[in-house]
């Protein structure tokens, strides 16, 4: 696709970074991995410039590359009118850089952190007081100077970060990744920083980012994947072709689920998720699809709606994988749907007397005199999708840590298929799959290998094990990578393989901590889609996330921060509670910000 | 847009200073820096100089007298005056042999019936001494002091009678250097090599690779400094908190633990200076090749703190190691260094010891360093 860069403002001042044709690999073993393939774009001066991408596109490697940092294997970077190949020294004293781990030393003082980089960017001793306190009041950390930058919360941290790059004023700053692993709040502060700077000190920004609904927050947008660029423009010249093909859609008699399968597989439907109450389609380029659809579903409501980012970035992602020639990351979404059910159909719905699989009262833990979860309380039905929503810290993993029976509880009752899985049997355990946030698979053995010795370990033998794997690796499309080493698949991949270990044993319930942390949006939608199988097999599915949009696909959703449950609901309804007359219709992360800063003010 | 900030013009102290305060900064805050520069030291010296000891004392030690007599029992009496043994006596060999199996004794000292008389006879009497193999270090120390002891009597003997000795060979032992020959003042002063190896190349690998494992190399190496200033940020710190760990070690030596100090203090410190940059530059040679806090503590452990313990001359001694082995040790900076400390500690400034060994010290620094340099880069590859 062709690089767009026609709304550059006429200016004298030289563009801040061009990149020509550069390309990088990188030796994985015997293997040559391609990070970046001829790759050209020019900065505007003056604005924000987002590198967006999902996790493996090579944000980090481009950023490197024009640090300094790494040589490119072919072609040509210029920062601020250097050659960085040349004169990379030169480059590294111009400019400001921020590395993902932000370089900070947690065992110095905020102030110690400033004066470090102060005297490493020559900034001389009169000019110092002014330029703290500017970065200090812009930071909101005057109040921690003192304070161990490693005793500072993730946000905190990442603001500091954030200051030690600016102590001098740069004209071009790279931010890698800066609000990963933020909590919402912070990462609205991150971006109030940064464009004070563009507006008030001139400064030039290139941020790189795996959130894509940051795109709408840069000037220019250029948007990676797999080491190219799919297309470079300002955030509106990516939804522009989707005007008119975006949709909120539901049909009476349908349940949303049943839709949104329903939908993926018609060749006319690009994508199709779950927001609230609704499915949002997005529809191909055809005149005639919207008609399609209504012939295909004639009491269905379509709604039009504003195109998103993301909408385009499946749409881009979409044309450009099925234009390549290897094989598909991601399947067909029909065949996906359909071998679900049958995974599902030998599970047995666990029936209580209550009703709920997972049951939780006045559930607390506490680590020393800190309250990690405080007297929260909760149940899940059978064949429902119930998700914990919070930032990092909020106490959702070890909420879910107990709920498996890995940590002692302080306090409170919780049940899980009616036992308490810390004290109960094997048998209550079987019941159970969990699939870890990390990749918890053996990464030097190959995906059979794998399979097999989760087969085993929960018991499966001979012709049991073999024809339960061969039904596991034919319904999760593994076939091509059965011999392959698991280490070395593409994220995508793992993060399937992950799942298939975690039902090899066909649990009714099952755990997923922060599933999809890092894959690009077509391996989590057909994630979801392979979970929207299952629940409709009827397991029941507890789940945590950070992404806002995800939560749109639980039945119900409990929000925590530091401990505590502040709202539990249907996403629809949590979302409504967030409504003001000024702002109707609040988005999941508009909600999730209102809720946390209401907590705060009732502690303050 | 703005114009950039004045940059001050004395950027290169400047950034120096700023990096060297930083490193001070987290030597102060992180404990097990403090542990191994000067908790560690105090330690192994007090563990080596009062617990370790390569004095055989108290070595318990059956006596048999076949045919008990006056000549027997003033022998065993000589065995039993002396600190090294604590004798058991035993009727019979079998006795005395069954203790020796089960470990109750470590040798075996017997006279046998003709003891007496050979006594007189012009061919010399005979002691059987049977010793526990298996410590050899132990049993070679038991089997001198056992002649020791036996010169001592047969001459305290042959005074109360007023005769000659009966032997024509007389047996003056001289101990050198080490007059009390007490294994300690040979001990202590090679262990400073070995705590400054600790200190030189296990710390200085560990924190280098911390700052490579938890990205802050990264943020520095995008800033004006430059490398020589990154790697004399890392070098200054440490070398001075090695040469405090030395001094405390040698203050410890001289007047805790009483270890002579011959030499020149000044030379000492030269040695010392010269040693530790070797170790400096391994250390951080080690971390950045590794850039892992994991595998750069594994590899400064086997690649220089095990050879200065083991292959330095420190405990063992490098002329009765193996040909291969003593041409191997060559490599190391510990045994030049560990040969200059016994030198200057117990025998002086023996110049034509120390130099030599001083110059292949400066052969080393130079090379450890300049391979540092070359192989660090402000690159990330």
């Amino acid at each position: 696709m062709p690089a767009t860069s026609a709304i550059a403002p006429t200016t004298s001042v030289p563009d801040v970074l061009v990149l020509k044709n550069v390309s990088k690999s990188f030796h994985a073993g015997k293997r040559l991995i391609g990070a970046l393939q001829a790759v050209s774009f020019a900065m505007q001066p003056g604005a924000v410039t987002g590198l967006i991408g999902p996790d493996g596109a090579g944000k980090t490697t481009l950023m490197r590359l024009v640090a300094g940092l790494l040589r490119p294997d072919d072609g040509e970077i210029q920062v601020l009118g250097i050659d960085v190949g040349k004169d990379p020294q030169s480059v590294q004293s111009s400019i400001g850089y921020m590395p993902q781990r932000f370089g900070l030393y947690e065992d110095l003082t905020v102030q110690e952190n400033l004066d470090l980089y102060a005297d490493l960017q020559g900034v001389i001793p009169r000019d110092r007081a002014k330029r703290y306190g500017e970065l200090m009041r812009m930071t909101n950390l005057e109040a921690f100077r003192g304070r161990l930058a490693g005793r500072l919360s993730g946000g905190m941290k990442q603001k500091l970060g954030l200051a030690c790059a600016l102590v001098r004023s740069p004209r071009l700053i790279l931010l890698d990744e800066p609000t990963v692993g933020v909590d919402p709040v912070s990462r609205r502060e991150l971006w109030a920083i940064v464009y004070r700077l563009v507006e008030n000190e001139g400064v030039s920004v290139l941020l790189s980012t795996a959130y894509l609904d940051e795109a709408q927050r840069c000037r220019d947008v250029v948007l990676m994947s797999e080491g190219r660029i799919l297309h470079q423009g300002p955030p509106d010249s990516f939804s522009q072709p989707l005007a008119g093909r975006t949709f909120q859609m539901r049909v009476p008699g349908i349940t949303r689920r049943t839709l949104m399968r329903e939908l993926a597989r018609r060749p006319e439907v690009v994508d199709a998720i779950i927001i609230g109450d609704d499915v949002r389609v997005v529809l191909d380029r055809a005149s005639e699809a919207p008609k399609q659809v209504k012939g295909a579903f004639p009491d269905a409501v379509l709604e039009p709606v504003a195109p998103r980012f993301e909408d385009a970035f499946v749409d881009v992602l979409r044309s450009s994988k099925s234009e390549s020639t290897q094989a598909p990351l991601v399947q067909p979404a029909a065949a996906v749907a359909t071998g679900y059910a049958a995974i599902a159909k030998g599970v047995g719905v666990v029936t209580q007397a209550g009703g709920a699989v997972i049951e939780v009262k006045n559930l607390t833990k506490q680590f020393g005199s800190f309250y990690a979860v405080h007297d929260i309380s909760f149940s899940v039905a059978p064949g429902k999708i119930f998700g914990l929503l919070g930032a990092n810290g909020a106490g959702k993993s070890t909420t879910f840590r107990m709920l498996c029976g890995l940590l002692p509880i302080s306090g409170g009752m919780l049940r899980v298929a009616g036992y308490d899985l810390r004290t109960a049997r094997a048998v209550a355990r079987s019941r159970v799959g969990y699939m870890s946030q990390k990749f918890s698979l053996y990464g030097n053995l190959s995906v059979m290998e794998n399979l097999r010795f989760f087969a085993s370990a929960y018991g499966l033998v001979r012709r049991k094990r073999s024809r339960r794997i061969d039904e596991i690796v034919r319904e999760f499309g593994l076939e091509s990578v059965a011999d392959m080493n698991s280490g070395g698949l593409p994220l995508g991949f793992k993060q399937r393989l992950a799942l298939a270990a975690a039902l090899m044993h066909k649990p009714d319930i099952l755990f997923l901590d922060e599933p999809t942390s890092g894959v690009d949006p077509l391996a989590r939608r057909d994630f979801w889609h392979r979970i929207n199988g299952l629940v409709d097999g009827g397991v029941t599915i507890m789940v945590t996330t950070h992404f806002m949009e995800e939560a749109e696909y639980c039945d119900e959703l409990a929000i925590m921060a530091a401990g505590r449950i502040l709202a539990m609901g249907t996403p629809a309804a949590i979302r409504h509670s967030a409504g003001t007359p000024a702002h109707p219709s609040p988005t999941m992360e508009d909600a999730f910000i209102h809720l946390i800063e209401s907590s705060q003010r009732k502690v303050a | 847009m703005l114009p950039s900030m004045p940059v001050s013009a004395r950027g290169r102290p400047r950034r120096l200073r700023g990096l060297i305060r930083k490193e001070f900064l987290q030597i102060i805050r992180d404990p097990s820096s403090i542990a191994i520069a000067f908790v560690m030291p105090v330690v192994l010296l007090l563990l080596f100089g009062y617990g370790v000891s390569l004095n055989a004392m108290h070595v318990p030690v059956a006596v048999v007298l076949e045919k008990p007599g006056p000549d027997g029992y003033g022998f065993a009496a000589r065995l039993q005056g002396s600190a090294y043994f604590r004798t058991v006596m035993m009727a019979t060999m079998q006795q005395a042999q069954q203790a020796l199996m089960h470990r109750r004794v470590d040798g075996i000292v017997c006279l046998r019936s003709s003891f007496a008389r050979d006594l007189t006879q012009p061919g010399g009497a005979t002691i059987q001494v049977i010793l526990n193999g298996v410590d050899a270090n132990n049993a070679r120390l038991v089997s001198g002091y056992v002649q020791n002891a036996w010169e001592g009597w047969a001459s305290h003997r042959a005074a109360e009678r007023g005769k000659p000795a009966p032997f024509s060979v007389h047996i003056e032992q001289r101990v050198w250097f080490n007059s009390q020959v007490r294994s300690r003042n040979f001990l202590v002063p090679g262990l400073i090599a070995v705590i400054m190896t600790l200190i030189g190349a296990l710390l200085t690998a560990l924190v280098v690779a911390r700052e490579w494992e938890r990205g802050t190399m990264e943020a520095l190496l995008v800033t004006p400094v430059r490398l020589p200033e990154l790697l004399l940020g890392k070098l200054i710190p440490y070398y001075i908190l090695g040469m405090g760990g030395m001094t405390l070690s040698v203050l410890m030596a001289v007047f805790l633990f009483h270890v002579p100090l011959r030499g020149s203090v000044g030379f000492l410190f030269v040695a010392s200076s010269l040693f530790l940059l070797a170790a400096l530059g391994m250390g951080m040679l080690i971390s950045t090749v590794t850039k892992n806090q994991f595998v750069a503590a594994q590899v400064a452990i086997i690649t220089t703190f095990l050879p200065a313990f083991i292959l330095s001359g420190f405990i063992f001694d490098i002329s009765s190691m193996p040909r291969v082995i003593q041409i191997i040790t060559h490599v190391l900076a510990a045994r030049y260094f560990v040969s200059i400390l016994h030198t200057i500690f117990l025998a002086g400034d023996v110049w034509p010891v120390l130099w030599p060994n001083a110059l292949a010290l400066a052969v080393m620094v130079m090379i450890f360093l300049g391979l540092t340099r070359r192989k660090s880069r402000k690159r990330l590859e």
